[in-house]
């Protein structure tokens, strides 16, 4: 039952929180839309002349379509380094969870150093160096797994302490080595989870910024990210195709929101209250 | 710590009734399945952050090192641009997660409560975790910008003069470390939001019965149990806060001057600039304080959390 003292709080929340979080969205959009010079006004109005597709075209084909290269740059990282975390998260996790002992305990300590301990950026790059992935896609693939297999691998363990050993043992029984009833019996089951490390981590290494500006510099491996910032620098007088670059980026976080709105905010509590 | 009722020694997997050698020549669980995940996470984590103690130590230029012993940490602590990163570090951190935990509850609180547009408040109050950090810094800026910008302008409307949000020396570290929580207040909440209504309402009705009003509800029910969310989001912002980079990157460069530096910026810095071993030695100083920070936080916070 809502009372009338919820319906005048819930206006009056709707209309302070449309201020203060939708408002600096729609004025990316409304920008996105000016013209150059409506636009570096910087006012937050309706445009007088929606030029919105040329807005798009300019910004995609800036610097030789580097917008297109940044996107596909990103996209690779995100559904390797994603799938990746999947597989070899579940897999830890799933052998922490089952087999309690010495080395598991090293293993969970482990875990935990890398939520907490900020990695060291030069030793890094020399590590890469040294085997000979420094600025190379693999290699920032593989830094995105090193940082973001702490937190998928809590995530993991979480759930498959929901699941029980009975399943485990029906499938020993049943002849399955290892390697099938991990795959063949216990994946399938953390499919809710998986959803959610999906989401999760595709959103982290989709925005993250530092590690690509680190690992993979030069303008033909951009990121997203990247190009936004170094867009930033080239467009100081050209709001409207700074915000329409903005713009595009918001998309794909804005579809993941939409068509996974509740896995998100399960993940995100979930791993974060029982790490 | 999730094993609930599954105890230390966990029970034989295949009965022993049926073939105890091949069950105990199999075992399901193998060690195998940790080598991937490890030798990445060796290779390109703990490597490095061993490393990194080393070449903290040295002059280094990735092809040749000369150890210099203390040189850089002296230097670090001496010049005033590098030892305000590390003061400004713990300014943002503590600044950003103080309102990330007020304004976290205060959310949860409205948004658990019987109001109109909850979910639709709860996914507007959300989505700016999920955006681009860069997008937002840059939306930020023109927005903070000191004569044109929405927020002076609007602040102009009431006869407010704005001051200028990045540009005066004393604000624009916390002008960003607003733009943080405006962005990651969200996270607090949903978190909140988990904890407050996973309070069972046999509680809430009992304290009610007993006359309490809606503070004393709060203060003395909702708080101590929601206690295990607070620990969470204290230290998940602490940990953000203390290594935050991309924010400040792209709204100020650490500017103007050196006052909205931080350690991560100053490591940026110094890498841009060639010097790896000074770099590295902000690593290092970075390293410490955060484990000397949220080590003991974590276990005099789960502690407590045991005790009650």
């Amino acid at each position: 039952m809502i009372r009338p003292k919820g319906v005048l709080l819930g206006s009056v929340s709707i209309v302070v929180s449309f201020v203060i979080f939708v408002v600096p969205f729609l004025f990316v959009l409304v920008t996105a839309m000016k013209d150059r010079n409506e636009a570096n006004l910087l006012q937050f109005s309706w445009p007088t002349r929606i030029v919105l597709w040329d807005n798009l075209v300019q910004v995609v084909q800036a610097r030789d379509y580097q917008l297109v290269i940044a996107f596909v740059n990103s996209t690779t990282l995100t559904v390797c380094s994603v799938a990746i975390l999947v597989i070899l998260g579940a897999m830890v996790a799933f052998v922490l969870q089952r087999r309690p002992g010495r080395w598991t305990r090293i293993a969970d300590f482990l875990v935990l150093a890398g939520l907490i301990v900020p990695p060291a950026v030069v030793p890094t790059i020399w590590a890469l160096q040294k085997i000979g992935l420094f600025r190379t896609m693999t290699g920032l693939i593989l830094i995105e797994v090193a940082f973001g297999i702490s937190f998928t691998v809590l995530l993991f363990k979480a759930f498959i302490a929901t699941i029980p050993r009975e399943l485990d043992e029906a499938a020993a029984l049943d002849g399955a080595g290892p390697i099938r009833m991990f795959f063949q019996v216990i994946f399938p089951v953390l499919r809710s989870v998986i959803v959610t490390v999906v989401v999760v981590q595709s959103v982290a290494v989709f925005n993250d910024f530092a590690n690509p500006l680190y690992f993979l510099p030069g303008d033909e491996n951009a990121t997203v990210q990247l190009t936004l910032f170094n867009f930033s620098s080239q467009f100081t007088s050209q709001y409207n195709l700074l915000f329409t670059d903005i713009l595009l980026i918001t998309i794909p976080p804005l579809l993941m929101f939409l068509f996974f709105n509740r896995q998100i905010v399960a993940g995100q509590t979930s791993g974060a209250i029982k790490g | 710590m999730h094993d609930g009722y599954h105890g230390k020694n966990p029970p034989p997997l295949v009965r022993p009734t049926t073939a105890p050698r091949a069950a105990r020549r199999r075992n399901p669980y193998p060690l195998w399945f940790l080598i991937p995940a490890a030798v990445i996470y060796t290779v390109l984590f703990l490597v490095p952050t061993f490393a990194s103690f080393y070449y903290s130590l040295t002059r280094w230029s990735l092809f040749d090192q000369q150890f210099i012993g203390l040189d850089n940490y002296i230097q670090f602590f001496r010049e005033p641009g590098l030892i305000g990163g590390l003061t400004n570090t713990l300014i943002y951190a503590v600044v950003t997660s103080g309102l990330k935990v007020v304004l976290g509850m205060a959310l949860g609180m409205l948004l658990t409560s019987q109001i109109i547009g909850r979910g639709l408040l709860r996914s507007v109050v959300f989505f700016p975790v999920l955006v681009s950090t860069i997008g937002v810094g840059l939306t930020f800026t023109v927005l903070m910008n000191p004569d044109q910008g929405l927020i002076n302008k609007t602040l102009a409307l009431v006869g407010i003069q704005g001051p200028g949000w990045l540009t005066d020396p004393s604000l624009a570290l916390l002008s960003v470390a607003f733009v943080d929580v405006w962005k990651g207040v969200g996270l607090a909440t949903v978190i909140y939001i988990a904890g407050i209504v996973s309070i069972p309402h046999e509680y809430l009705e009992a304290a009610k019965v007993d006359g309490a009003g809606r503070m004393a509800v709060f203060r003395h029910v909702v708080l101590p149990l929601a206690r295990p969310a607070t620990v969470t989001v204290v230290i998940l912002s602490l940990i953000g806060g203390l290594r935050s980079f991309d924010l400040i990157w792209a709204m100020t460069h650490g500017g103007p001057g050196f006052t909205s530096d931080v350690i991560a910026s100053v490591i940026y810095k110094q890498y841009q600039a060639g010097f790896y071993g000074l770099s590295t030695a902000g690593n290092v100083i970075l390293f410490v304080l955060v484990t000397a920070i949220i080590l003991p936080l974590f276990y005099l916070l789960n502690r407590k959390e045991v005790e009650q």
